[in-house]
């Protein structure tokens, strides 16, 4: 069985990009409504340094074992949060990001109340997700040490260039029976027109 | 060239990348290398080939101004610096026929049986540096370019101009081989047009034409120089110095594309007429020559190496970087990094920019040397298995090792999972839990989302690679839409499951969509075709339940399709609109009785195993 749930809820304003079409304050007093949410609060910017501080801090305090951050699109930030978490102790896959920006301030920028009470339906999914998270292993890999480069232009050659002078090896393919581009049957190039 | 002797660069030229394997840091390649039939390594370009080879052909690479043989060597700096003959225009080895090449070649390196090969590759990074295409401006009729012979373009213009171009640096033009006492640069030929052509700016071709009226100054200051533009875009450090350095040498700025150009017969000269809209009077102008300035493209065959990555492409054809912002030079898919014109029109200079930032987005790959791969595979309860092989059948990866009829478990290849979750979708058994998208999650989602006025609701299952980043492109787009969409994210389309849309109208979903990606754009080479299948099946379903099979909709959203995205939710919303309470009411009676009827067979089914 496990533990008493401990989930806390962070949402965050992004300056005037949540703040300025959902309020902010009436999410954090919607959050704490949910069962098992024993702490909540916004933030002007949870990703910020101050605003990552405060989550961590959060987690050890109120020793959180599930983690709800309202703020962004994963796509986004849940790299972020998810290291954030891991920093201190709680594993990465026991965070749940819930998206108020993208999917809701920023497509209902006129409408403060509608919005307001779409961001508290998305923060309540992330929550009943977020009592539903397990601790999660990660597999590791061992990387290639070669790069492969399509396109032997000037952009492909100097990837290449680049990869290869660090000391790494590099296949460049190239359609054509030469590289060089089209920049090859350029006379000259500006700005410094050699 | 450098990159021809770096120790650690290999080039393969005449090749192409066929097929891409594998996930970041442990990617498989298999490249054809198609023959030159010439070896590059015995080939000391002697050039007594050339001088023997009775095929006659325009020379691409001088765009036709000039001549070369069947057997060539692309450009005098070409790498590697080697012949090859085109094996279309050779009349081949038959003596009868030709082989005349084979015969003078000392060194003996051409070889007309040489064969088309594959190699293979394994690699940690791939940096996708394919260009870009130049437009063709056949339809834009008006500027005469295929009937005037010195109507030409900006990539002839700089063959013409170019000391190793097919005159040498004498600057000729076509019709009369003198050299013209004037020249007219047409702006934005297929570009920035929403009628014909791309709308959109093609980046390079306003500083490029400022180069070529220096390059005219340098060469000859007494040739007239005139470009027709809409507006000059010199944004870059330098660009606006060079601006004023073409103004003046004298060079005439007209504000205003021609109409049209007429050839007078005699001379070949070029009649341009013009409204100047500074002053708004239509003008004629003579000119010797004129130069289109060209818009760029995407490549013609982007669409094979977006399949083969499986990248997305923005609205105008380029490569879907991962951020516009802050990841420019990543693909959305983890180890693929863009360089240069693939994601958009550059300069030489934006293209380095950008070639160094993919470099050492790989080189952090490397000198890290591992990768951890996010927990999303899938566990498989042995107990609930009924061997049925479905998961293994549906596993886009083969990741999931399974022979029938042995009465062993399937097992997961976790190295080879990436994590869609079709399998888990697929299970009839529930013998699946995905890791992190695990079905009892995406249900208290589902039913989170209907506790409250379902009737208001549009439950919409999004792929993270597409529908859900069509969804985030539409908010940063800040596109505004009506507020009833809730949106449920999973790796893959494959991953959702019949039982999370029938809950979703259990709980009183009047609409729900089926979202991801489109077919050549799916993440995980076609895990999108099961869930097209899963949503027939499911229609099927509801219609003989009673249920209009309308209310479940399936639609593919690109990343870069936030309009179409938009739009899909505004037409959503009307049709929920139509959706009754009545209708909800009933379609929720009878899922909640299939659901009794279910839990009741359950119920015996374990009575009986005991």
């Amino acid at each position: 069985m496990q533990d008493q749930l401990r989930i806390g809820i962070f949402v965050c304003e992004c300056g005037s990009n949540i703040a300025g079409s959902v309020d902010c304050d009436e999410l954090i007093k919607f959050a704490k409504t949910l069962p098992d949410v024993v702490f909540a609060i916004k933030n002007t910017y949870t990703c910020s340094d101050p605003g990552q501080d405060e989550v961590k801090r959060s987690i050890i305090e109120h020793k959180l074992n599930r983690v709800v951050i309202a703020s962004c699109s994963p796509r986004m930030h849940e790299p972020t949060f998810r290291k954030c978490v891991e920093e201190v102790g709680l594993n990465p896959y026991l965070m749940e990001m819930a998206n108020i920006r993208e999917h809701c301030s920023w497509i209902h920028l006129h409408d403060k109340k509608s919005a307001t009470e779409k961001a508290k339906d998305i923060i309540k999914a992330s929550y009943a997700r977020a009592r539903h998270l397990e601790p999660q292993t990660e597999l590791e890999f061992p990387v290639t040490k070669r790069a492969l480069v399509i396109g032997g232009g000037v952009a492909g050659i100097h990837s290449a260039l680049d990869i290869a002078n660090a000391g790494y090896q590099v296949c460049l393919v190239e359609k054509q029976p030469s590289i060089g581009g089209i920049t090859a049957q350029l006379d000259k190039i500006y700005p410094s027109m050699d | 060239m450098d990159a021809g002797r770096h120790p650690n660069i290999k080039i393969i030229t005449n090749a192409t990348v066929e097929e891409v394997t594998g996930f970041v840091g442990n990617f498989h390649v298999k490249v054809q290398k198609k023959a030159r039939y010439v070896d590059e390594v015995k080939c000391n370009t002697c050039a007594e080939c050339v001088q023997v080879c009775p095929v006659v052909v325009p020379d691409e690479f001088q765009t036709g101004f000039s001549l070369r043989r069947a057997i060539y060597l692309p450009f005098p700096q070409a790498v590697p610096s080697a012949y090859l003959i085109n094996m279309e225009e050779c009349l081949g080895n038959n003596p009868i026929a030709c082989g005349k090449c084979a015969e003078v070649c000392e060194p003996k390196a051409i070889d007309y049986d040489m064969k088309d090969e594959i190699v293979e590759l394994d690699v940690g990074a791939i940096i996708v540096a394919t260009g870009m295409d130049v437009y063709d401006p056949t339809p834009l009729d008006e500027f005469g370019y295929t009937r005037y012979e010195n109507v030409v373009t900006n990539i002839e213009f700089e063959r013409l101009m170019g000391p190793t171009g097919p005159v040498a640096g004498e600057f000729i033009r076509p019709s009369d081989k003198q050299k013209p006492s004037s020249v007219a640069f047409i702006q934005c030929v297929g570009s920035r047009s929403l009628k014909r052509g791309n709308p959109y700016c093609s980046n390079i071709c306003c500083m490029n034409t400022i180069k070529e009226t220096l390059l005219l100054e340098e060469y000859d200051p007494t040739i007239e120089k005139k470009v027709f533009y809409i507006d000059i875009r010199a944004f870059g450090k330098g660009f606006e110095d060079l601006y004023k350095r073409s103004r003046e040498t004298g060079t005439q700025y007209i504000r205003g594309i021609p109409g049209q150009i007429v050839e007078d017969p005699e001379t070949k000269n070029l009649i341009l007429s013009v409204e100047d809209t500074t002053t708004g009077k239509i003008e004629e102008h003579e000119a010797e020559m004129v130069v289109l300035a060209l818009g760029v493209k995407p490549r013609d065959d982007a669409d094979i190496v977006q399949r083969i990555l499986t990248l997305s492409r923005t609205t105008d054809g380029f490569f879907m970087e991962s951020h516009p912002k802050l990841k420019p030079a990543d693909a959305p898919s983890a180890g693929i990094f863009y360089s240069g014109c693939s994601e958009y029109p550059k300069d030489v200079k934006d293209s380095v920019l950008q070639s160094g930032a993919a470099a050492s987005h790989a080189q952090i790959l490397f000198s890290e040397g591992k990768v951890k791969i996010e927990a999303l595979t899938p566990i498989i309860d042995n107990e609930l298995c009924k061997y049925c092989g479905i998961c293994a059948k549906v596993c886009p990866y083969k990741a999931i090792a399974f022979v029938p009829k042995t009465k062993k478990p399937p097992v997961v290849i976790e190295a080879a999972c990436h994590g869609c979750g079709t399998c888990g979708a697929e299970c009839p058994f529930d013998a699946i839990t995905m890791r992190h998208f695990a079905d009892k999650q995406i249900m208290a989602i589902v039913q989170s989302i209907l506790e409250e006025k379902p009737e208001e609701k549009i439950v919409v299952f999004a792929c993270n690679w597409c529908s859900y980043a069509g969804a985030d492109f539409a908010g940063s787009s800040r596109i505004q839409m009506p507020v009833n969409a809730r949106l449920i994210r999973t790796m893959c389309s494959g991953r959702t499951d019949e039982k999370f849309v029938l809950e979703a109208f259990r709980l009183g979903a009047p609409i729900v969509l089926f979202s991801g990606c489109h077919f050549a754009d799916c993440h995980y080479i076609d895990a999108n075709r099961w869930a097209q299948k899963r949503v027939e099946k499911l229609w099927d379903k509801l219609e003989k339940l009673g249920i209009r099979p309308e209310r479940l909709q399936l639609e593919w959203i690109a990343a870069s399709e936030a309009a179409k995205f938009s739009k899909v939710i505004s037409e959503l919303e009307e049709m929920r609109k139509k959706v009754t309470k009545e209708e909800i009411a009933q379609t929720m009676e009878i899922l909640n009785k299939e659901k009794e009827k279910e839990e009741e067979k359950k119920k015996q089914k374990a009575k009986k195993s005991t």
